[in-house]
């Protein structure tokens, strides 16, 4: 085969494969929606986190604004200190309110962030101080079948 | 009887012995190339015959295979995933498989069989006609004249294989999902966003056919080198090489599955 031939179809070959890899990267992976390099900590302490798992999201108003990067148990306190990492892109106010939160019934958990109406920003390394737990499903319906025990109790207390 | 005994216990170190041997053999012929590979980057056009060969002529496998892979993927994601309303998830699951394991894994397989066996197959019957010793008699280097191009094109093509398969295998997917069954296209596309990270998943990915790359090739070429320079000798060579490149694939990916996504999410 001729040299140039061969050397044009080298030529092809290696840009379809930078190609694909640029695919891969933009439109596969999330590096075109959000990169994790440029952004800002944030820590929220929580009484559960549930079943929130490093990498979730972090979302407001279901916008997808950063992810959650470490999670760690405050062993003074005893709750779990949530270290999130938030686009630069997007600021919150000091009296932010973040929950976690799940999306459908059965799906991932994710930290929901309601901005509140203060005039001073977060700032990197800040703390949110007000913080929903994860809802835990047993503990509900624990909560619930107690509730509905102790109100029988009561009906048959009333009735004696 | 303890004649028997020690005949046999002769051969198992006999056995352990070749092998180890062989291993260690094996090794300083890895270290040769690395080491005479300056001549063939130096002289690139060497390389880019090779690639020619290893890396555009196995273009067409790997992405009818990709292709195939991606719909069938698809298809039974969506079989799965329907049972608990989750089928716009199908594009994550494909994405994910494809990225992490099955595009790296099953790329490199078929470039095992597809390039390596032919690798194998022209040096050890370069050796067979003894144009190898011809070359050492006019004082080229058959390592770094014959084996280390080869041995660079298969490193180099690898990685955008495994990466054009796992493209292939998603559009695969999307074809199968989106266009066949109605999936919703938006949220095909954004939860495989959402849920594949560049650094943690398709980083690993690439790693991974980079690994795999090295492996498949140095076992080409060993095999070939050190192919009886015989007809059974160079067959038995090829054989070898498909499988010992397969196993040696497999068990890697374990090794750095286990260490790349050990405990996350």
């Amino acid at each position: 085969m001729q040299r140039a031939t061969m050397d044009l179809w080298v030529g092809l070959f290696v840009l379809a494969g930078i190609g694909a890899l640029l695919f891969l990267a933009l439109k596969v992976g999330n590096m075109g929606t959000y990169s994790s390099a440029e952004g800002y900590t944030l820590v929220g302490n929580f009484e559960n986190i549930g079943g929130l798992k490093v990498r979730a999201p972090v979302k407001s108003a279901g916008v997808v604004v950063g992810r959650v990067t470490d999670i760690q148990l405050n062993t003074k306190t005893y709750d779990a200190a949530v270290t999130m990492n938030i686009d630069t892109r997007y600021q919150f106010p000091k009296d932010t309110f973040a929950s976690i939160l799940t999306s459908g019934l059965l799906g991932e958990q994710y930290i929901g962030l309601a901005a509140g109406g203060d005039d001073t920003l977060l700032k990197n390394g800040d703390k949110i101080m007000k913080t929903n737990s994860a809802l835990v499903l047993e503990e509900l319906i624990g909560r619930f079948l107690f509730d509905k025990a102790s109100e029988n109790k009561e009906e048959k207390n009333g009735k004696d | 009887m303890p004649r028997r005994v020690a005949i046999g216990i002769r051969g198992i170190g006999h056995r352990v012995i070749d092998s180890t041997w062989r291993l260690g053999y094996a090794s300083r012929f890895f270290l040769l190339i690395l080491l005479k590979s300056g001549t063939s980057l130096r002289r690139f056009s060497l390389v880019i015959r090779e690639l020619y060969f290893t890396g555009v002529l196995s273009l067409i496998i790997i992405s009818v295979s990709g292709l195939f892979v991606g719909m069938v993927l698809g298809l039974q994601g969506y079989e799965t995933l329907q049972r608990f309303g989750a089928e716009s998830a199908v594009g994550t699951m494909v994405a994910l498989s494809l990225v992490r394991e099955l595009g790296p894994v099953v790329a490199a397989l078929l470039f095992a069989s597809r390039a390596g066996s032919a690798i194998t197959a022209e040096i050890g019957l370069m050796k067979a006609t003894e144009q190898l010793a011809a070359m050492e008699m006019m004082a080229v280097d058959p390592i770094a004249r014959v084996v280390a191009p080869r041995f660079w094109a298969g490193v180099i093509s690898m990685p955008f294989l495994a990466a054009m398969f796992s493209v292939v295998g998603v559009f695969g997917g999307y074809l199968v999902a989106v266009v066949l069954i109605g999936v919703d296209d938006g949220s095909f596309w954004s939860q495989m966003q959402n849920a594949v990270d560049f650094r943690y998943d398709i980083v690993n990915g690439i790693i991974k056919t980079c690994v795999f790359g090295v492996a498949v090739t140095a076992v080409a070429v060993f095999e070939g080198y050190d192919a009886s320079p015989t007809a059974e000798g160079v067959s038995g060579a090829t054989t070898r090489t498909v499988v010992t490149s397969s196993l040696v694939i497999l068990g890697l990916d374990f090794a750095l599955t286990s260490f790349m996504f050990r405990g996350m999410s």
